[in-house]
């Protein structure tokens, strides 16, 4: 088949999808209601475009494919099209976002049931798929761009979804303004490269950006990167991330977890001849990259609502792969978007499912007059709920293990090759010595964060009141399916990247489907020095040991203790654990030191200077001519007389000068 | 096939309908009348864009255009219509907007039905001619024209405060163009002497190819750019904008915003940027800095408002700072956004106030405060507007981004300017863009409904459905394919650019000392002092050679072509 004609087939179903059940639903009040026609239609327009993008992946041969539509705007030197590229890092990209995608609208559509929205909802989650897929398969920046604005505005939509409750919506505004944030940085860096090499084709970019003088590569990648700290939700503009949790639990997982939040990574990826060529931004990127991670870790170990725990888990994941793409290791980054796509998707759809069953317990709750103050995402009022949901319980329990990195489960291999190439780093960047032992510190935080999570949510007592009358249930086949398959994929998903030391590097189909060595698009750091087979392995080990201890630990700490060791914690860090429970206290200043003075200064200060000066100067020039009209009118009394006196005085005042002056 | 005189057609059939509803007896007609006679413009509007061909030149003649002599031997003032490549947008625009407006004040106009409409249709006229006028004193009376009806439509279908608004409105727009007309008849007879046998000339081509001295050119520039920057409005010079649009009935605003503010920044390019090249470029800074300066301000401002006219009314100060940069950005990328984004921001902004108008006409209040969770209640009317908002905003897919790309990636590149740091401060609109819009989104739509009045609130009817339609279906048009509407002025825009730079040169070129001192500088430094024609008598070099000053002017600019400054600098060598 015609790879341009499939290009064209995956680009356009999900926005057709969008179309029909967004305007149709609008202006079709009875097709609101059909909700198994709108979960079909919205749900194929997204696994058509996976099944014709696994097509392309099978018959992929290492010869990237350009897909060129029509020009977007031609002006003077500037020129962009509708162009795709077809290559490896995009298709594995495609393949993610269709399949997870897929996954999640099939799961929303037993998770939505019954929500007056449900139209909204699925025409938001299309536009969604098809503005991504513009970011993964774009051939240049401008397309991405309308992708990466496009996923956003979709983000925005989505989060303040359930807009009656104004809470949600201002969470949708703080998200949308922080990406905007990031997305002025992404401009100023598409103008200065523009300015530098007269296009933002990929091709133009990759083969002459690396050429570029310092000044000018170092601040475009940088700008670059302060770009994708807005969509990837990295210091400093992460604060929106946990607020986005506003938003119904299946977005969570697609938007805030699988897709949109790791673009900044794809980004590095795809521009990473560019990146690697700024040294000094790699270092940075790879200090911001470790710093998020610690501390969004160290929040997440404080959080008791359970999608904050997995919000935080995430920022601090994607600080995991900055890392290592600050280090160089594009394609392990890569990987890492892969297999946390799975896990973290697994995650949130089980947490997904556990809120819709204590939903249900809340619903019973509000019969009996008892649901005052009961918030069904709190862990503290979950417990034991392993009885009810087992299909939920274990596929949550595998992919805890898998992003806790336990040996063998999935983020095993892509965390202990980020570790690894961190530390091989070291030998030709010394910031990389930070990156591993913060990520090594990173590595147990997650491990114990996670399986704290895990505990408090399954195991143990019931805690939510009259638990002994009132039981959740299990969610239905739609929800459990996706939750299944993610799970296997978290389980065997990491086989795809085996480490060089098991076997050969031949076997990590990840760096060698990706890498520049063979022929893909991903940039590799030339090392000089080389780590040895035997360091190779002390360091998995290294890194196994972590992780089953921290999983152990927080097994037995919060299985003994329950919720009392939360207190214990808290009594043992003090003041830190307060910082860490107040999120750094970075939402407090952010609002003292920007939001408020420049809200404040517009509203007391611009506002009435515009209305009172500027203005007040045009009216006090109307005022003055009008004034001096009404005094100098009485100068023209129409008397004849007082005109004759006034001549006569005026002939005396001119005599008078003329003859003393 | 093109029908002769179409462009002319085209710019009085909207008077020949005003004159037909004045002479109708029933008010009623009045509204089907002007909604037909709008219609029937818009399809022979059609006929402009299909005759018209990019690939002919406009360096000589504009395409379908229509000349008569007005003044015949006596001064070489002609109507003179024709179309461009910088016109054409701007003309269907207009047209477009024409039966918008028409079916947007269908129930909203209850009183003089009858003069309303025709005002409508004799402000189009006004309008279109204006984009269209080749010849600069026409461009000056169409620019008139357009004033007196937008006066009455402000005084007497406006609200509360309607006589400050619309005295204000006019009062301010006077200012500037009287100074205009000043410098227009100083313009007229310099380049009269100097390219047109000492004859006062306002023909378009004939000005562009005079090069004016570069000191003259300052004054003459500032004069007319003063004109210019106070319609589209200019930051300091807004301050009648709010109160006009919020004082204005809504299809008062829409063609303020929609088209009206448009012949600002349209002056700007086809006036003073090839009339004045060497001042353009002087002063490109200064104008650069108050855009700039104007997209801040604007968005800043905008967001404290708690009425909603009053925002987007902020809204296109900043938006229009967007163009009024583009234009001084002196690249072909800026000036094209510019073009576009005139377009844009004409069909985003006018859509916000169809929308802001239909709320209003609910629930006869403009107030954020007084609604709140209305998207649940008027679904439809969300959806338009916050697909509006989003174009406004710039999201990329949508008509916004395409212009304020081109204009910030033209400007930033810009040797003119030479300043990516003042473009990275009118990028940072962008973001303040988001901030002032959503906030009107969360405070207006979101939420939940507590008032009664908004919950009983009626969505969207057919006949505003429809009118709405077109501009949302052209906000993704100009979205995703805005290329073949930009090939429609790329070529018209680098022969601008090229005329301006080969000009500036030229004028550059002309000894200094010679320049500085011919006497029209002089005058036109001071033309306070004299009246225009006075002036234009001085102004010839015959003075310096000591010819007796109370000689008759129209005799004096029938003086040799030899005593034009430019002649003497030749001779000189």
């Amino acid at each position: 088949m015609d790879p341009d004609f499939l290009v064209g087939l995956i680009l356009l179903l999900p926005i057709a999808g969008a179309v029909f059940c967004g305007i149709g639903g609008l202006f079709v009040p009875a097709l609101r209601s059909r909700e198994g026609l709108i979960g079909t239609i919205a749900t194929s327009v997204v696994f058509v475009p996976f099944l014709a993008a696994l097509f392309l992946f099978l018959n992929f041969e290492d010869e990237a494919i350009i897909a060129h539509f029509f020009t977007w705007m031609s002006v003077g030197d500037f020129s962009v099209a509708f162009e795709y590229r077809i290559d490896q890092l995009s298709l594995l990209m495609t393949l993610v976002v269709t399949g997870v995608g897929g996954l999640i609208h099939l799961y929303s559509v037993g998770y939505m049931k019954g929500d007056t929205g449900f139209w909204r909802f699925f025409a938001y989650l299309n536009l969604f798929i098809f503005a991504m897929l513009n970011l993964v398969l774009a051939n240049n920046l401008v397309v991405l761009f309308l992708g990466w604005e496009g996923v956003g505005l979709c983000s925005y939509l989505l989060i303040g979804f359930w807009y009656t409750d104004l809470k949600n919506s201002a969470a949708a505004t703080k998200a949308f303004i922080m990406n905007r944030i990031g997305d002025f940085a992404f401009l100023l860096a598409m103008f200065l490269l523009y300015r530098e090499l007269g296009s933002l084709d990929f091709d133009v970019l990759l083969t002459q950006g690396p050429l570029l003088g310092e000044g000018v590569l170092y601040l475009s990648v940088f700008l670059l990167f302060m770009g994708a700290t807005g969509k990837s939700a990295q210091i400093p503009l992460f604060t929106w991330l946990p607020d986005a949790m506003a938003g119904p639990t299946p977005v969570s997982a697609l938007i805030h977890a699988a897709t949109m939040v790791t673009s900044g990574l794809y980004l590095l990826a795809r521009l990473s001849p560019l990146v690697l060529a700024a040294e000094g931004i790699m270092a940075f990127i790879a200090i911001i990259g470790a710093l998020t991670a610690i501390m969004a870790a160290t929040i997440a170990i404080t959080q008791n609502d359970i999608k904050k725990v997995l919000a935080y888990s995430t920022i601090s994941q994607l600080g995991f792969m900055f890392m290592a793409s600050g280090v160089g290791a594009f394609a392990v980054a890569i990987f890492h978007v892969m297999t946390h796509a799975f896990f973290k998707g697994c995650l949130f759809l089980g947490s997904g499912s556990v809120i819709r069953a204590m939903h249900d317990v809340k619903h019973q709750l509000d019969q009996d007059g008892e649901a005052e103050g009961f918030d069904p995402q709190d862990m503290r009022t979950m417990g034991g709920l392993k009885k009810y949901m087992p299909s939920t319980r274990i596929t949550f329990l595998l992919s805890t293990l898998a992003i806790a990195g336990i040996p063998l489960f999935s983020g095993f291999f892509s965390k202990d090759e980020i570790l690894f190439r961190a530390f091989e780093a070291t030998t030709a960047y010394n910031y990389a010595w930070f990156a591993w032992i913060v990520g090594l510190i990173t590595a147990f935080l997650t491990a114990v964060y996670m399986m704290r999570a895990y505990v408090l949510t399954f195991e143990g007592e019931e805690r939510w009141p009259s638990s002994n009358r009132i039981t959740p249930h299990e969610s239905p086949w739609t929800m459990t399916t996706p939750l299944w398959i993610l799970g296997i994929l978290s389980v065997v998903g990491g086989f795809v990247g085996l480490p060089g030391v098991i076997a050969h590097g031949d076997w990590n189909r990840i760096r060698y489907f990706l890498g520049e060595a063979t022929g893909g698009p991903v940039a590799e750091p030339h090392m000089e020095g080389h780590v040895g087979l035997g360091t190779e392995w002390a360091l998995m080990a290294l890194g196994s040991f972590i992780a089953i201890s921290g999983v152990f630990l927080a097994w037995r700490w919060y299985t003994r203790h329950g919720l009392d060791f939360d207190e214990s914690l808290s009594r043992r860090f003090g003041r830190l654990y307060r910082i860490w429970e107040n999120k750094y206290f970075v939402d407090e200043a952010y609002d003292r030191v920007f939001v408020r003075p420049i809200i404040g200064g517009a509203e007391k200060g611009l506002a009435p200077f515009d209305q009172y000066v500027i203005d007040g100067l045009v009216n006090f020039i109307a005022f003055f001519t009008r004034g001096s009209g009404f005094v100098l009118r009485y100068i023209q009394t129409g008397v004849v007389q007082t005109y004759a006196l006034a001549i006569v005085f005026g002939t005396v005042l001119v005599m008078a000068l003329m003859l003393f002056g | 096939m093109i029908i002769p005189h179409l462009t002319s057609l085209v710019i009085f059939l909207p008077l020949l309908g005003a004159i037909l509803i004045l002479l109708m007896g029933r008010t009623q007609q009045a509204k089907w009348t002007a909604l037909v006679v709008t219609t029937v413009t818009f399809v022979l509007s059609l006929g402009l864009y299909i005759g018209f061909d990019p690939a002919i030149s406009t360096a000589e003649s504009p395409q379908i255009a229509s000349v008569f002599a007005w003044f015949p031997d006596a001064f070489d003032i002609k109507y003179f219509v024709g179309i461009d490549g910088l016109n054409l947008l701007l003309v269907l625009l207009t047209t477009l907007f024409g039966p918008i407006v028409v079916l947007s004040s269908w129930t909203y106009i209850k009183k003089h039905q009858k003069g309303y409409y025709a005002l409508m249709l004799v402000l189009q006229t006004g309008v279109t001619g204006v984009f269209t006028a080749f010849d600069i004193f026409l461009f000056y009376v169409f620019f008139e024209l357009t004033l007196i009806p937008m006066y009455f439509i402000i005084g007497i279908w406006g609200g509360e405060n309607r006589i400050y608004a619309a005295l204000k409105f006019v009062l301010f727009t006077l200012v500037g163009s009287l100074l205009m007309l000043v410098a227009l008849l100083a313009l007229g007879y310099l380049a009269g002497d100097a390219v047109n046998g000492g004859i006062f000339t306002t023909d378009w081509y004939k000005l562009v190819e005079y090069n004016i001295p570069v000191e003259t050119q300052k004054w003459l520039f500032l004069l007319f750019a003063l004109a210019f920057a106070i319609k589209v409005p200019l930051f300091p010079f807004h301050t009648w904008l709010p109160d006009a649009h919020v004082q204005a009935p809504t299809g008062g605003s829409v063609i303020l915003a929609g088209v009206l503010l448009k012949m600002g920044t349209y002056g700007l390019v086809r006036f003073c940027l090839p009339f004045f090249p060497n001042a353009a470029n002087e002063y490109a800074m200064m104008f650069a800095i108050l855009a700039v300066i104007g997209i801040i301000y604007g968005a800043l401002v905008s967001r404290a408002q708690p009425d909603l006219k009053k925002l987007i009314a902020f809204s296109s100060v900043s938006h229009l700072g967007f163009v009024v940069l583009g234009i001084f950005a002196f690249t072909p990328e800026a000036m094209q956004g510019a073009m576009i984004q005139m377009i844009n921001h004409g069909i985003s902004t006018g859509a916000l106030f169809l929308i802001v108008g239909m709320l209003y006409e609910r629930r006869h209040t403009r107030l954020m405060t007084d609604f709140g969770g209305i998207a649940k209640s008027v679904p439809v009317l969300s959806f338009f507007m916050i697909f509006t908002v989003m174009a406004s905003a710039g999201i990329p897919g949508l008509n916004g981004f395409v212009g304020e790309f081109l204009i910030l990636i033209g400007a930033f590149k810009s040797s003119v300017l030479d300043s990516p740091a003042l473009v990275a401060l009118a990028t940072t609109g962008v973001i303040f863009a988001s901030v002032y819009l959503l906030w009107m989104v969360h405070r207006t739509f979101w939420g939940s409904l507590e008032n009664e009045e908004n919950r009983t609130m009626k969505d969207l009817n057919l006949r505003e459905i429809l009118l709405l339609a077109p501009l949302v279906v052209l906000m993704v048009v100009l979205g995703i394919a805005p290329n073949s509407f930009l090939q429609l002025s790329e070529p018209v825009v680098q022969d601008l650019l090229q005329t301006i730079e080969t000009k500036r040169i030229a004028a550059e070129a002309a000894p200094l000392r010679l320049a500085a001192e011919a006497t029209p500088l002089h005058l036109a430094a001071e033309p306070a002092e004299a009246a225009p024609l006075h002036l234009a008598a001085e102004a010839t070099p015959l003075r310096l050679t000591a010819e007796p000053a109370e000689a008759a002017p129209l005799h004096l600019a029938a003086e040799p072509a030899e005593a034009a400054p430019l002649h003497l600098a030749t001779d000189s060598e």
